[in-house]
Protein backbone atom coordinates (compact mmCIF):
# COMPACT_ATOMS: atom_id res chain seq x y z
CA UNK A 1 0.00 0.00 0.00
CA UNK A 2 1.15 3.56 -0.92
CA UNK A 3 2.37 5.93 1.98
CA UNK A 4 -0.51 8.71 2.65
CA UNK A 5 0.28 12.47 2.09
CA UNK A 6 1.10 12.67 5.88
CA UNK A 7 3.71 10.06 5.75
CA UNK A 8 5.80 11.60 2.81
CA UNK A 9 5.97 15.04 4.25
CA UNK A 10 7.07 13.38 7.78
CA UNK A 11 9.63 11.64 5.59
CA UNK A 12 10.70 14.88 3.67
CA UNK A 13 11.36 16.47 6.58
CA UNK A 14 13.02 14.44 8.71
CA UNK A 15 15.56 14.58 5.83
CA UNK A 16 15.75 18.34 5.46
CA UNK A 17 17.77 20.17 7.39
CA UNK A 18 16.00 23.05 9.37
CA UNK A 19 17.49 25.97 10.81
CA UNK A 20 16.19 27.84 13.80
CA UNK A 21 15.12 31.57 13.55
CA UNK A 22 17.78 33.26 15.84
CA UNK A 23 20.38 31.10 13.73
CA UNK A 24 18.55 31.98 10.39
CA UNK A 25 18.87 35.90 11.32
CA UNK A 26 22.22 35.58 11.87
CA UNK A 27 23.03 34.22 8.94
CA UNK A 28 21.33 36.47 7.01
CA UNK A 29 23.68 38.58 8.04
CA UNK A 30 26.46 36.10 6.56
CA UNK A 31 24.64 36.31 2.81
CA UNK A 32 22.81 33.65 2.88
CA UNK A 33 19.82 33.87 0.50
CA UNK A 34 16.11 34.21 2.18
CA UNK A 35 13.52 32.74 0.42
CA UNK A 36 9.49 33.31 0.92
CA UNK A 37 7.73 30.28 -1.17
CA UNK A 38 4.63 31.00 -0.24
CA UNK A 39 1.53 32.44 -2.09
CA UNK A 40 1.72 35.80 -3.43
CA UNK A 41 -1.32 37.31 -1.32
CA UNK A 42 0.84 35.60 1.57
CA UNK A 43 3.99 37.37 0.87
CA UNK A 44 2.10 40.41 0.29
CA UNK A 45 0.53 40.45 3.71
CA UNK A 46 3.88 40.81 5.21
CA UNK A 47 7.37 38.84 4.68
CA UNK A 48 10.95 38.81 6.21
CA UNK A 49 13.19 42.02 5.05
CA UNK A 50 15.20 41.20 2.82
CA UNK A 51 13.22 37.71 1.45
CA UNK A 52 13.36 37.01 -2.67
CA UNK A 53 9.49 35.67 -3.33
CA UNK A 54 9.39 32.44 -5.25
CA UNK A 55 5.82 30.74 -4.74
CA UNK A 56 6.19 26.79 -4.05
CA UNK A 57 4.48 26.72 -7.22
CA UNK A 58 6.71 28.05 -9.47
CA UNK A 59 10.22 26.82 -7.36
CA UNK A 60 12.16 24.69 -10.26
CA UNK A 61 11.45 27.44 -13.10
CA UNK A 62 12.02 30.77 -11.18
CA UNK A 63 14.71 29.95 -8.04
CA UNK A 64 17.35 30.55 -10.80
CA UNK A 65 16.59 33.63 -11.55
CA UNK A 66 16.49 34.25 -7.67
CA UNK A 67 19.75 31.94 -6.57
CA UNK A 68 21.66 31.58 -9.69
CA UNK A 69 24.74 29.84 -7.87
CA UNK A 70 23.56 26.34 -6.71
CA UNK A 71 26.96 26.76 -3.64
CA UNK A 72 24.68 29.72 -1.92
CA UNK A 73 23.69 28.96 1.40
CA UNK A 74 19.37 29.61 0.57
CA UNK A 75 17.21 29.56 3.49
CA UNK A 76 13.36 28.78 3.16
CA UNK A 77 10.47 29.60 4.58
CA UNK A 78 6.42 29.88 4.81
CA UNK A 79 3.64 30.25 6.91
CA UNK A 80 5.13 27.12 9.39
CA UNK A 81 7.42 24.89 8.01
CA UNK A 82 5.98 22.81 5.69
CA UNK A 83 6.12 23.96 2.60
CA UNK A 84 9.27 25.36 2.57
CA UNK A 85 10.41 22.21 3.73
CA UNK A 86 9.11 20.28 0.56
CA UNK A 87 10.72 23.00 -1.33
CA UNK A 88 13.82 22.39 0.37
CA UNK A 89 13.78 18.67 -0.70
CA UNK A 90 13.14 19.71 -4.13
CA UNK A 91 15.65 22.32 -4.19
CA UNK A 92 18.36 19.66 -2.70
CA UNK A 93 17.82 16.58 -3.86
CA UNK A 94 16.23 17.60 -7.53
CA UNK A 95 17.91 20.81 -8.44
CA UNK A 96 21.65 20.06 -6.94
CA UNK A 97 21.48 23.35 -4.55
CA UNK A 98 24.43 22.48 -1.67
CA UNK A 99 23.52 23.98 1.33
CA UNK A 100 19.83 24.81 1.86
CA UNK A 101 17.95 24.90 5.17
CA UNK A 102 13.84 25.57 6.15
CA UNK A 103 13.43 28.08 8.34
CA UNK A 104 11.66 26.35 11.26
CA UNK A 105 8.30 27.27 12.41
CA UNK A 106 7.62 29.48 9.47
CA UNK A 107 7.43 33.14 9.41
CA UNK A 108 4.66 32.47 12.55
CA UNK A 109 7.91 31.50 14.80
CA UNK A 110 9.58 34.36 13.44
CA UNK A 111 6.92 36.76 14.00
CA UNK A 112 6.59 35.13 17.47
CA UNK A 113 10.07 35.70 18.76
CA UNK A 114 9.13 39.84 17.86
CA UNK A 115 11.75 39.73 14.96
CA UNK A 116 11.03 42.44 12.07
CA UNK A 117 8.57 41.72 9.55
CA UNK A 118 8.32 43.98 6.22
CA UNK A 119 4.84 44.79 5.26
CA UNK A 120 4.57 46.24 1.63
CA UNK A 121 2.30 48.88 0.31
CA UNK A 122 0.05 47.36 -1.87
CA UNK A 123 -1.67 48.21 -4.84
CA UNK A 124 -5.39 47.85 -5.07
CA UNK A 125 -7.02 45.43 -7.47
CA UNK A 126 -8.20 48.75 -9.53
CA UNK A 127 -5.09 49.75 -9.47
CA UNK A 128 -2.84 46.92 -10.62
CA UNK A 129 -4.92 47.49 -13.80
CA UNK A 130 -4.94 51.02 -14.22
CA UNK A 131 -0.96 51.16 -13.57
CA UNK A 132 -0.63 47.32 -15.38
CA UNK A 133 1.57 49.41 -18.46
CA UNK A 134 4.07 50.29 -15.83
CA UNK A 135 3.46 47.55 -13.41
CA UNK A 136 4.99 45.47 -17.38
CA UNK A 137 8.61 48.01 -17.59
CA UNK A 138 11.05 46.59 -14.96
CA UNK A 139 11.83 50.58 -14.85
CA UNK A 140 8.69 51.68 -13.15
CA UNK A 141 7.38 48.34 -11.75
CA UNK A 142 5.51 48.25 -8.45
CA UNK A 143 8.00 49.88 -6.60
CA UNK A 144 8.27 52.78 -9.08
CA UNK A 145 4.25 53.05 -9.11
CA UNK A 146 4.42 53.40 -5.44
CA UNK A 147 7.24 55.96 -5.75
CA UNK A 148 4.75 57.76 -8.06
CA UNK A 149 1.50 57.43 -6.36
CA UNK A 150 3.86 58.83 -3.24
CA UNK A 151 5.28 61.66 -5.13
CA UNK A 152 4.33 65.23 -4.97
CA UNK A 153 5.14 67.48 -8.19
CA UNK A 154 4.10 71.50 -7.60
CA UNK A 155 2.93 72.53 -11.32
CA UNK A 156 3.41 76.47 -12.11
CA UNK A 157 0.73 77.44 -14.27
CA UNK A 158 -1.92 74.95 -15.60
CA UNK A 159 -1.42 76.70 -19.17
CA UNK A 160 0.13 75.58 -21.75
CA UNK A 161 3.11 73.13 -20.61
CA UNK A 162 1.53 73.02 -17.51
CA UNK A 163 -2.26 71.28 -18.99
CA UNK A 164 -0.42 68.67 -20.72
CA UNK A 165 1.70 67.80 -17.99
CA UNK A 166 -0.66 67.95 -15.64
CA UNK A 167 -2.81 65.33 -17.36
CA UNK A 168 0.21 62.51 -18.18
CA UNK A 169 1.36 63.28 -14.44
CA UNK A 170 -2.20 62.58 -12.99
CA UNK A 171 -2.70 59.40 -15.53
CA UNK A 172 0.77 58.00 -14.57
CA UNK A 173 -0.80 57.74 -10.93
CA UNK A 174 1.47 60.99 -9.39
CA UNK A 175 -0.42 61.16 -6.07
CA UNK A 176 -0.44 65.01 -5.03
CA UNK A 177 -0.82 67.65 -8.05
CA UNK A 178 -0.50 71.07 -7.13
CA UNK A 179 -1.19 73.57 -9.05
CA UNK A 180 -0.47 77.44 -9.00
CA UNK A 181 -2.42 79.61 -11.41
CA UNK A 182 -4.24 82.26 -10.73
CA UNK A 183 -5.81 82.61 -13.98
CA UNK A 184 -9.40 81.88 -15.35
CA UNK A 185 -10.30 79.35 -18.71
CA UNK A 186 -9.85 82.10 -21.83
CA UNK A 187 -11.15 80.40 -25.16
CA UNK A 188 -7.97 81.66 -27.06
CA UNK A 189 -6.21 78.67 -24.00
CA UNK A 190 -8.24 76.21 -26.05
CA UNK A 191 -5.84 75.47 -28.99
CA UNK A 192 -2.60 74.35 -26.69
CA UNK A 193 -4.67 74.06 -23.24
CA UNK A 194 -6.21 70.47 -23.62
CA UNK A 195 -6.86 70.23 -19.48
CA UNK A 196 -9.32 72.51 -19.90
CA UNK A 197 -12.62 72.91 -22.10
CA UNK A 198 -14.91 74.67 -23.80
CA UNK A 199 -17.46 74.34 -20.95
CA UNK A 200 -15.34 76.18 -18.68
CA UNK A 201 -14.30 79.13 -20.25
CA UNK A 202 -14.63 82.04 -17.23
CA UNK A 203 -13.57 79.35 -14.88
CA UNK A 204 -10.75 79.55 -12.72
CA UNK A 205 -8.07 77.00 -14.38
CA UNK A 206 -7.10 75.46 -11.14
CA UNK A 207 -10.88 74.22 -10.72
CA UNK A 208 -11.08 73.27 -14.22
CA UNK A 209 -7.81 71.23 -13.88
CA UNK A 210 -8.65 69.64 -10.77
CA UNK A 211 -12.30 68.85 -12.79
CA UNK A 212 -10.50 67.06 -15.29
CA UNK A 213 -7.54 65.59 -13.60
CA UNK A 214 -10.17 63.73 -10.62
CA UNK A 215 -12.63 62.64 -13.74
CA UNK A 216 -9.23 60.79 -15.13
CA UNK A 217 -7.58 59.40 -11.76
CA UNK A 218 -9.32 59.60 -8.81
CA UNK A 219 -5.76 58.11 -7.16
CA UNK A 220 -4.62 62.10 -7.40
CA UNK A 221 -5.01 64.32 -4.69
CA UNK A 222 -5.43 68.03 -6.47
CA UNK A 223 -4.20 71.09 -4.09
CA UNK A 224 -5.01 74.54 -5.75
CA UNK A 225 -2.94 77.53 -5.10
CA UNK A 226 -5.23 80.17 -7.31
CA UNK A 227 -2.69 82.76 -6.54
CA UNK A 228 0.29 84.35 -8.47
CA UNK A 229 3.76 83.19 -6.96
CA UNK A 230 5.63 86.14 -5.72
CA UNK A 231 8.83 86.31 -3.43
CA UNK A 232 6.32 86.42 0.31
CA UNK A 233 4.72 83.35 -0.74
CA UNK A 234 6.67 81.14 -2.83
CA UNK A 235 8.74 79.42 0.18
CA UNK A 236 5.89 78.62 1.74
CA UNK A 237 4.55 77.24 -1.57
CA UNK A 238 7.65 75.20 -2.32
CA UNK A 239 8.16 73.65 0.77
CA UNK A 240 5.72 70.62 0.67
CA UNK A 241 6.81 69.52 -2.83
CA UNK A 242 9.35 67.19 -4.46
CA UNK A 243 9.40 68.26 -7.62
CA UNK A 244 8.92 71.79 -9.08
CA UNK A 245 7.47 71.72 -13.26
CA UNK A 246 8.14 75.42 -14.43
CA UNK A 247 5.61 76.66 -16.83
CA UNK A 248 5.73 80.01 -16.44
CA UNK A 249 5.59 82.56 -18.62
CA UNK A 250 8.12 85.48 -17.49
CA UNK A 251 11.32 86.48 -16.37
CA UNK A 252 10.79 87.44 -13.32
CA UNK A 253 8.63 84.38 -11.83
CA UNK A 254 11.64 81.98 -13.50
CA UNK A 255 14.29 83.94 -11.77
CA UNK A 256 12.29 83.56 -8.36
CA UNK A 257 11.86 80.42 -8.50
CA UNK A 258 15.34 79.68 -9.10
CA UNK A 259 16.32 80.71 -6.37
CA UNK A 260 13.72 79.56 -4.03
CA UNK A 261 14.37 76.10 -5.14
CA UNK A 262 18.00 76.23 -4.97
CA UNK A 263 17.45 77.53 -1.20
CA UNK A 264 14.96 74.72 -0.52
CA UNK A 265 16.99 71.87 -2.88
CA UNK A 266 14.01 71.31 -4.84
CA UNK A 267 14.54 69.85 -8.38
CA UNK A 268 12.99 71.97 -11.08
CA UNK A 269 12.05 70.80 -14.37
CA UNK A 270 12.00 73.75 -16.89
CA UNK A 271 10.45 74.62 -20.08
CA UNK A 272 10.23 77.55 -22.61
CA UNK A 273 7.97 77.94 -25.63
CA UNK A 274 8.00 80.85 -28.28
CA UNK A 275 6.67 80.23 -32.05
CA UNK A 276 7.60 76.82 -33.13
CA UNK A 277 10.46 76.65 -30.27
CA UNK A 278 11.08 74.96 -27.47
CA UNK A 279 13.71 74.56 -24.57
CA UNK A 280 13.81 71.98 -22.19
CA UNK A 281 16.45 71.10 -19.01
CA UNK A 282 15.97 69.87 -15.08
CA UNK A 283 17.71 72.56 -12.82
CA UNK A 284 18.91 70.07 -9.83
CA UNK A 285 20.57 72.15 -7.18
CA UNK A 286 24.19 71.45 -6.71
CA UNK A 287 24.00 68.55 -8.35
CA UNK A 288 23.96 70.58 -11.87
CA UNK A 289 23.63 74.37 -12.69
CA UNK A 290 20.98 76.33 -12.23
CA UNK A 291 18.58 79.05 -14.12
CA UNK A 292 20.99 81.70 -13.45
CA UNK A 293 24.23 79.61 -14.45
CA UNK A 294 22.61 79.07 -17.79
CA UNK A 295 20.69 82.60 -17.81
CA UNK A 296 22.74 84.55 -15.72
CA UNK A 297 20.96 87.84 -16.96
CA UNK A 298 17.67 87.96 -19.07
CA UNK A 299 17.90 89.48 -21.84
CA UNK A 300 15.68 93.18 -22.62
CA UNK A 301 12.43 93.17 -23.25
CA UNK A 302 12.78 93.53 -27.02
CA UNK A 303 14.61 90.58 -26.91
CA UNK A 304 12.31 88.99 -24.85
CA UNK A 305 8.81 88.26 -26.15
CA UNK A 306 7.25 87.26 -23.36
CA UNK A 307 5.36 90.47 -21.60
CA UNK A 308 2.54 90.05 -23.97
CA UNK A 309 0.41 87.73 -25.80
CA UNK A 310 2.90 85.49 -28.59
CA UNK A 311 2.17 83.25 -31.08
CA UNK A 312 2.73 79.39 -29.99
CA UNK A 313 2.29 76.42 -32.67
CA UNK A 314 -0.85 74.65 -30.20
CA UNK A 315 1.00 71.17 -30.41
CA UNK A 316 4.49 72.42 -29.50
CA UNK A 317 3.92 73.34 -25.39
CA UNK A 318 2.30 69.57 -25.33
CA UNK A 319 5.41 68.19 -26.70
CA UNK A 320 7.61 70.24 -24.52
CA UNK A 321 5.19 69.68 -21.27
CA UNK A 322 5.05 65.90 -22.24
CA UNK A 323 9.09 66.35 -22.31
CA UNK A 324 8.60 67.66 -18.70
CA UNK A 325 6.54 65.07 -17.34
CA UNK A 326 8.60 62.43 -18.66
CA UNK A 327 11.57 63.95 -16.86
CA UNK A 328 9.47 64.62 -13.51
CA UNK A 329 8.87 60.70 -14.04
CA UNK A 330 12.22 59.69 -14.60
CA UNK A 331 13.51 61.96 -11.24
CA UNK A 332 10.33 59.90 -9.44
CA UNK A 333 11.46 56.36 -9.94
CA UNK A 334 14.94 57.24 -9.98
CA UNK A 335 15.64 55.60 -13.65
CA UNK A 336 17.69 56.80 -16.57
CA UNK A 337 19.40 60.12 -17.28
CA UNK A 338 17.85 63.29 -16.56
CA UNK A 339 18.81 66.32 -18.05
CA UNK A 340 20.41 67.70 -15.87
CA UNK A 341 23.23 70.13 -16.91
CA UNK A 342 21.84 69.70 -20.60
CA UNK A 343 19.49 71.60 -22.62
CA UNK A 344 17.58 70.17 -25.19
CA UNK A 345 16.15 72.79 -28.12
CA UNK A 346 13.32 71.14 -30.08
CA UNK A 347 12.28 72.96 -33.31
CA UNK A 348 9.10 72.05 -34.53
CA UNK A 349 9.49 73.25 -38.31
CA UNK A 350 12.77 71.50 -38.95
CA UNK A 351 11.87 68.42 -36.45
CA UNK A 352 15.07 68.79 -34.88
CA UNK A 353 16.32 68.60 -31.63
CA UNK A 354 19.72 69.94 -30.32
CA UNK A 355 20.94 69.34 -27.16
CA UNK A 356 23.72 71.96 -25.61
CA UNK A 357 25.88 71.32 -22.08
CA UNK A 358 24.87 73.12 -19.47
CA UNK A 359 28.01 73.89 -16.59
CA UNK A 360 27.54 75.33 -13.11
CA UNK A 361 28.71 78.69 -13.07
CA UNK A 362 31.70 78.82 -9.74
CA UNK A 363 30.43 82.44 -9.78
CA UNK A 364 26.57 82.07 -9.62
CA UNK A 365 25.11 84.08 -7.73
CA UNK A 366 22.73 82.03 -6.08
CA UNK A 367 24.00 78.32 -6.12
CA UNK A 368 27.41 78.89 -5.57
CA UNK A 369 26.51 79.64 -2.02
CA UNK A 370 25.06 77.98 0.40
CA UNK A 371 21.29 77.76 0.31
CA UNK A 372 21.32 79.22 4.08
CA UNK A 373 23.34 81.99 3.11
CA UNK A 374 20.50 83.22 0.84
CA UNK A 375 18.58 85.69 2.19
CA UNK A 376 14.84 86.69 1.24
CA UNK A 377 15.77 89.91 0.42
CA UNK A 378 17.81 88.48 -2.48
CA UNK A 379 15.16 86.22 -4.16
CA UNK A 380 13.97 87.13 -7.63
CA UNK A 381 16.46 90.07 -8.04
CA UNK A 382 15.94 91.33 -11.27
CA UNK A 383 15.47 94.41 -13.00
CA UNK A 384 12.76 96.48 -13.06
CA UNK A 385 11.23 93.52 -15.76
CA UNK A 386 7.01 95.69 -15.69
CA UNK A 387 8.57 98.51 -16.70
CA UNK A 388 10.24 96.88 -19.35
CA UNK A 389 7.25 95.39 -20.44
CA UNK A 390 5.26 98.46 -20.02
CA UNK A 391 8.23 100.32 -22.59
CA UNK A 392 8.08 97.34 -25.06
CA UNK A 393 4.44 97.51 -25.06
CA UNK B 1 32.59 79.28 -42.92
CA UNK B 2 30.61 78.12 -40.03
CA UNK B 3 26.81 77.81 -39.73
CA UNK B 4 25.17 79.80 -36.99
CA UNK B 5 21.51 79.00 -35.83
CA UNK B 6 19.44 82.08 -34.97
CA UNK B 7 17.15 82.17 -32.58
CA UNK B 8 13.38 83.06 -32.98
CA UNK B 9 13.48 86.46 -31.67
CA UNK B 10 16.67 87.58 -34.15
CA UNK B 11 15.07 85.98 -37.42
CA UNK B 12 13.50 88.87 -38.19
CA UNK B 13 17.15 90.66 -37.80
CA UNK B 14 18.31 87.91 -40.81
CA UNK B 15 15.60 88.05 -43.22
CA UNK B 16 13.55 85.06 -41.64
CA UNK B 17 16.21 82.80 -41.69
CA UNK B 18 17.24 79.92 -39.20
CA UNK B 19 20.65 79.25 -40.32
CA UNK B 20 23.13 81.56 -42.08
CA UNK B 21 26.37 81.13 -42.56
CA UNK B 22 29.62 83.45 -42.13
CA UNK B 23 33.11 83.90 -42.31
CA UNK B 24 35.82 84.20 -39.75
CA UNK B 25 38.81 81.90 -37.62
CA UNK B 26 37.33 82.44 -34.04
CA UNK B 27 33.85 83.01 -32.19
CA UNK B 28 34.40 86.80 -32.27
CA UNK B 29 35.42 86.83 -35.99
CA UNK B 30 32.41 84.79 -37.10
CA UNK B 31 29.97 86.76 -34.96
CA UNK B 32 31.42 90.55 -36.33
CA UNK B 33 30.94 89.04 -40.19
CA UNK B 34 27.40 88.51 -38.67
CA UNK B 35 27.28 91.72 -37.47
CA UNK B 36 28.13 92.88 -40.85
CA UNK B 37 26.23 91.02 -43.15
CA UNK B 38 22.80 91.85 -40.72
CA UNK B 39 23.43 95.22 -39.38
CA UNK B 40 20.44 94.83 -36.59
CA UNK B 41 22.00 92.06 -35.03
CA UNK B 42 25.13 93.87 -33.91
CA UNK B 43 23.67 95.68 -30.87
CA UNK B 44 21.87 92.40 -30.20
CA UNK B 45 24.42 90.58 -30.04
CA UNK B 46 27.60 93.16 -28.83
CA UNK B 47 27.23 95.52 -25.87
CA UNK B 48 28.98 98.75 -26.54
CA UNK B 49 32.69 97.34 -24.90
CA UNK B 50 32.42 94.56 -27.50
CA UNK B 51 31.85 91.96 -26.04
CA UNK B 52 29.23 89.49 -26.13
CA UNK B 53 25.95 90.94 -24.24
CA UNK B 54 25.76 88.92 -20.82
CA UNK B 55 21.81 87.48 -21.99
CA UNK B 56 23.12 86.33 -25.61
CA UNK B 57 24.46 82.38 -24.90
CA UNK B 58 26.74 81.37 -27.49
CA UNK B 59 27.67 77.79 -28.25
CA UNK B 60 30.31 75.67 -30.46
CA UNK B 61 28.73 73.10 -31.30
CA UNK B 62 27.56 71.86 -27.60
CA UNK B 63 29.71 73.72 -25.33
CA UNK B 64 29.29 77.18 -23.96
CA UNK B 65 32.05 79.18 -25.35
CA UNK B 66 32.31 81.03 -21.95
CA UNK B 67 33.57 77.63 -20.71
CA UNK B 68 35.87 77.91 -24.06
CA UNK B 69 37.81 80.86 -25.00
CA UNK B 70 34.92 83.18 -25.81
CA UNK B 71 35.18 84.98 -28.55
CA UNK B 72 38.88 83.92 -29.02
CA UNK B 73 37.54 80.55 -29.27
CA UNK B 74 38.90 79.10 -32.75
CA UNK B 75 35.79 78.01 -35.36
CA UNK B 76 36.60 75.31 -38.52
CA UNK B 77 34.99 74.95 -41.34
CA UNK B 78 31.57 72.98 -40.57
CA UNK B 79 31.43 73.93 -37.12
CA UNK B 80 27.74 75.18 -35.96
CA UNK B 81 27.48 78.39 -33.51
CA UNK B 82 23.98 78.50 -31.75
CA UNK B 83 23.17 81.85 -30.68
CA UNK B 84 20.53 81.11 -27.22
CA UNK B 85 18.64 83.86 -25.43
CA UNK B 86 16.56 82.91 -22.80
CA UNK B 87 13.11 82.19 -23.18
CA UNK B 88 10.17 82.78 -20.90
CA UNK B 89 6.65 81.32 -22.60
CA UNK B 90 5.27 79.11 -21.00
CA UNK B 91 1.37 79.63 -21.77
Amino acid sequence: MSPSGAEIIRQIREGVDEIDPADARNQLGNGAVLVDVRESEEFESGHIPGAQHVPRGYLESRIENAVPDRSQHVVLYCASGQRSALAAHTLSDLLGYEHVESLKGGITLWKDRGYEVEVPQTLSKEQRERYSRHLLIPEVGLDGQQKLLGAKVLLLGAGGLGAPAALYLAAAGVGTLGIVDDDEVDLSNLQRQVIHNTERIGVPKVDSAEETIQALNPDVKVVKHKTRLDASNIMELLEPYDIVVDGADNFPTRYLLNDASVRLRKPVVSASILGFDGQLSVFKPYEGPCYRCLYPVPPPAELAPSCGANGVLGVLPGVMGLLQATEVIKLIVEQGEPLVGRLLLYEALGATFTELKVRRDPECPICSRDPEEISDDEMGVFPDYEAFCEASG
Amino acid sequence: MATIRIPPVLRPSVGGEKEVVADGASVGEVLRSLAESHPQTESQLFGNDGDLNRYVNVYLNDEDVRVLDGLDTPVGDGDTLVILPAMAGGR
